[in-house]
């Protein structure tokens, strides 16, 4: 199945060397590891188009960028970073971690999975390319609402390619996970003893498969109605506007949730390490998963309130997404009672956990009350939905992000990670985040727009402090990048079993683990 | 407020202070029952958020002092408790049905543009406003609303004014205590027309028409905007509601009316070239100088320039087929529902012998009107 053959009991590497070994590459984690570079390549392009969105908005009045290039920034800063940075960083999590999780050799399909992660370079290069092609990037929004996105020049085209080609990346890539972890687990690991990060990446990957194609349509939709004459969403030849955000969203809301049950997964993994004591409610937290993949299915309409739906619609849609805060509390409280008389220590994963949890169910919170349709009226398309994405996206599926990479980078490198790095990457990075987005709710409630290069003056003072903030925040992310070098190049050397109380397969391989490990399945009791 | 003390209430806000002043930090002040009902019900979910916010925090942070292994704690073995997790999943279920009871009665009134007193449409363009009083006092005005901020403000070249970004040339004018249907369609992408004062915000969608409500309860002057990304100026076409009494409002309607009738022009005009292009230059500053801009070199690829275009230079109905009904799948508008014959014949003509453009062509409105026909 997979291509790593017998003859290569001892851990090295064979083969080619040089830029043709990870060209070839196979292995889960050469691919795992290119595809965490590339998340944080991509991570900086979308954060330098957030911090010029930012100095823009410093102040009211144009000083920095024109209102067409400003739309092109917030469109591709959202596409970069939900396609290429956080969707492939938990891929290259999942790659790394859960064959070694399960006790499984590699990826059941080895080959598909360098397939995957070399279509994103060429995605990436359309994407960013295209605000070099005449007439810029496309600017109509991460959603790429019709029909603003029939006007838009050939920058949307390389969009919609570079979609496609991501989602085909996207769902290869769940493929070989879904298949790996029901066909190669040890023998001994039933499904029910499964770590939870790999339980919620099974879960994720259903989810892929499921909505990718929905996307892909949805963009085809438009393609074929900018240059092939369908008219989709034109209401002047039978179509609708509005059947493009349906199908948007189809796909649009369960990836919310493809980038935070994984993170739910990380977050899942580290607290009971750092608690010295098991994870408070296993069974329920894999309910609770399901339960949110479940329902991330009947409430993608609550993106649309303002559209004009009948008022038993919005009434379906907003008990729907309440029902949510449920399960997404079943977690919290879990993590809490994990915590609970356990004895603790805070390592930096563990400040990032902890501070996720923190930060998170902050954005849960106006989660809920975005829920409730007069509410979300109110606060749609302004600074307050800005707010509660960033809430969890950044605090939430970023921040699980850190904490995973600090916690298995010793597995990685063979080094622990700097604490003292580790320390000051976190308390910058929590302290300017909050500063860059708590404001952005008072902007939204006092009626700023989202998506608008300039403001009225009642807005300036939030908007310079959340400028300060965001400023801040990106330049702590270079202690982020410092910290990984340095445990890349050297320092403590780490234990097979890095940390003190963790649990898991993947504690029992050397650390760094080898090029090949679990050639022979680990037995689970 | 100073920086300083709006960092102060920013931080009382942070601390958990949920009841701070309304306008600035939280949402605006209702002038509608629905507005006011959204404000309340707002509230009262930001306290119970806070509340379990606090419970929740609370433990978590009391367990992150107390049972720490610097302070010699031993972990505890326990990971399940049937009892507690079925509480915990059951108590969430009933605040949410205590949070859905309010929410269910503002949205089916919300919903409810039943019996109105005054009907206006609003259609959305980019990127101004066009309204029609459709029916009740009042009926039969129509005009277009566009953003009134001088460039130079925007620019930085002149101090900005007390209401930057938010005035427009033409307000919406309505009686208070009266029932005002809206209704919304937009001409060429979706838009979204939305006052927070009155707590309605309602998509405009091309090709479709959608409806809200309100009912003011006070005079003012209340102002909102576009929320919907529509293009290039989606920042910069705001909306402007003028709440006045009744009398006032008798009053404006018959100004609207004398000023129509006072301004109806003679078909039978004779117009000059130079009367035609100067009116046209007016024409262009308002609705074409946003893309093709006031020096006609537009902004290539996506906004083309006018200035030696062969458009403008070659067969005169080209141009004017294509000003009346836009282009397809570009930015380029239909203004044949927009603009008077005079005004597209004016603007046309205008074009033509503008900046290098001198073609000496006149477009008379009767033009435009066989060629409406033809269409
Ligand atoms: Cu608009």
């Amino acid at each position: 199945m997979a291509a790593v053959t017998p003859d290569q009991l001892h851990g090295h590497h064979h083969g080619p060397t040089g830029l043709m070994r990870w060209i070839t590459t196979t292995n889960h984690k050469d691919i795992g590891t290119m595809y965490l570079v590339f998340a944080l390549i991509m991570f900086f392009a979308g954060g330098v188009m957030a911090l010029t969105i930012r100095a823009e908005l410093f102040q009211p009045g144009l000083q920095v960028v024109q209102p067409e290039f400003f739309n092109q920034l917030t469109t591709m800063h959202g596409l970069v970073m939900v396609f290429g940075a956080i969707m492939p960083a938990f891929v290259g999590f999942a790659n790394w971690q859960i064959p070694l999780m399960i006790g499984a050799s590699d990826m059941a399909f080895a080959r598909m999975n360098n397939w995957s992660f070399w279509l994103l370079p060429p995605a990436a290069l359309l994407l960013v390319g295209s605000f070099l092609v005449p007439g810029g990037a496309t600017a109509a929004g991460w959603t790429l609402y019709a029909p603003l996105s029939v006007q838009m020049g050939m920058g949307m085209d390389m969009a919609i390619f570079a979609v496609h080609i991501m989602g085909a990346s996207s769902i290869m890539g769940a493929i070989n996970i879904v298949v790996t972890i029901l066909n190669m687990r040890a023998p001994g690991m039933t499904m029910m003893k499964m770590p939870l990060f790999v339980w919620t990446w099974l879960i994720t990957a259903y989810l892929l498969i499921a909505v990718m194609p929905v996307l892909a349509g949805a963009v085809t939709m438009i393609l074929t109605d900018r240059h092939f004459g369908t008219a989709f969403f034109n209401a002047a030849g039978g179509g609708d506007p509005v059947l493009f955000q349906h199908v948007f969203w189809f796909f649009g809301h369960p990836e919310v949730y493809i980038m935070i049950l994984p993170a739910f997964g990380i977050v899942s993994q580290i607290i009971p390490t750092f608690a010295r004591k098991p994870l408070f409610g296993y069974a329920s937290m894999v309910y609770a998963t399901a339960s949110i993949a479940i329902l991330s299915f009947v409430v993608w309409a609550h993106h649309m309130f303002t559209t004009g739906m009948p008022a038993a619609t919005q009434l379906f849609f907003m008990y729907a997404t309440m029902l949510i805060a449920v399960p997404t509390g079943v977690k919290v409280f879990n993590w809490v009672a994990t915590m609970w008389k356990g004895s603790m220590t805070f390592e930096t994963p563990m400040l990032f956990a902890v501070g996720f949890i923190f930060v998170f169910t902050m954005g849960g919170f106006t989660g809920l009350i975005c829920a409730i349709a007069p509410i979300d009226i109110q606060v749609q398309d302004t600074y307050y939905v800005v707010a509660h994405f960033h809430y969890v996206l950044v605090a939430g599926s970023l921040f699980a992000l850190f904490a995973g990479t600090y916690y298995w980078l010793p597995k990685w490198t063979g080094h622990m990670p700097s604490e003292k790095i580790g320390k000051w990457h976190f308390w910058c990075s929590i302290v300017f985040f909050n500063l860059a987005f708590f404001p952005m709710h008072f902007l939204g409630l006092a009626g700023m727009p989202r998506r608008i290069p300039d403001y009225g003056l009642q807005f300036a003072d939030f908007n310079a402090i959340a400028t300060i903030g965001a400023f801040g925040f990106g330049f702590s992310q270079l202690l982020f990048v410092l910290a990984i070098v340095k445990c890349a190049r050297g320092g403590e050397r780490a234990a097979a079993r890095s940390w003190e109380a963790a649990e898991g397969l993947e504690w029992t391989v050397p650390s760094p683990a080898p090029h090949h490990t679990f050639e022979e399945a680990p037995l689970v009791r | 407020m100073s920086v300083r003390a709006r960092l102060a209430v920013f931080v009382l806000t942070f601390l958990g202070a949920s009841a701070a002043s309304a306008g600035e930090v939280n949402l605006q002040v209702p002038v509608t029952e629905i507005a006011e009902q959204i404000y309340d019900m707002h509230t009262l979910m930001l306290l119970i958020c806070l509340l379990i916010f606090v419970a929740v925090f609370g433990v978590m942070f009391w367990s992150v002092y107390a049972h720490r292994k610097s302070r010699g704690a031993i972990a505890a073995n326990f990971h399940e408790n049937t009892t507690v997790e079925i509480v915990w999943t059951i108590v969430p279920v009933l605040i949410l049905l205590g949070m859905a009871y309010p929410a269910t009665r503002t949205v089916i009134a919300m919903k409810d543009t039943s019996d109105p007193d005054i009907t206006i449409k609003a259609t959305g363009y980019q990127w101004k406003w066009g309204y029609d009083y459709l029916k009740g006092e009042g009926e039969g005005i129509r005009f277009v609303s566009a953003l009134s901020t001088p460039q130079d403000q925007i620019d930085g070249r002149a101090d900005k004014g007390e209401h930057y970004l938010l005035e427009v040339d033409n307000p919406v004018v309505v009686p208070v205590g009266k029932k005002i249907r809206v209704l919304l369609t937009a001409n060429d992408v979706i838009h979204a027309w939305w006052v927070p004062a009155f707590g309605v915000k309602q998509d405009a969608i091309p090709g479709f028409i959608r409806d809200t409500w309100f009912r003011a309860d006070k005079v003012g002057v209340f102002r909102g905007n576009c929320a919907e990304l529509c293009g290039k100026d989606h920042g910069f076409m705001p909306i402007e509601v003028h709440v006045v009494t009744e009398e006032e409002y008798s009053a404006w309607v018959a100004e609207q009316h004398a000023r129509v009738a006072a301004t109806a022009e003679d078909p039978a005009r004779q117009w000059t070239l130079q009367e035609l292009a100067a009116r046209g230059q007016e024409v262009f500053a308002a609705n074409c100088a946003a893309c093709h801009q006031a020096d006609g070199k537009g902004m290539p690829p996506a906004f083309p320039p006018l200035d030696g275009a062969a458009i403008v230079l070659g067969p005169k109905g080209e141009q004017i087929t294509t000003v009346l009904n836009g282009r397809p799948g570009t930015a380029m508008a239909a203004f044949g529902k927009q603009l008077s014959d005079t005004d597209l014949a004016a603007v046309i003509t205008y074009t033509r012998n503008a900046w290098g453009n001198s073609t000496g062509e006149m477009i008379a409105p009767s033009e435009i009107g066989a060629a409406r026909a033809a269409n």
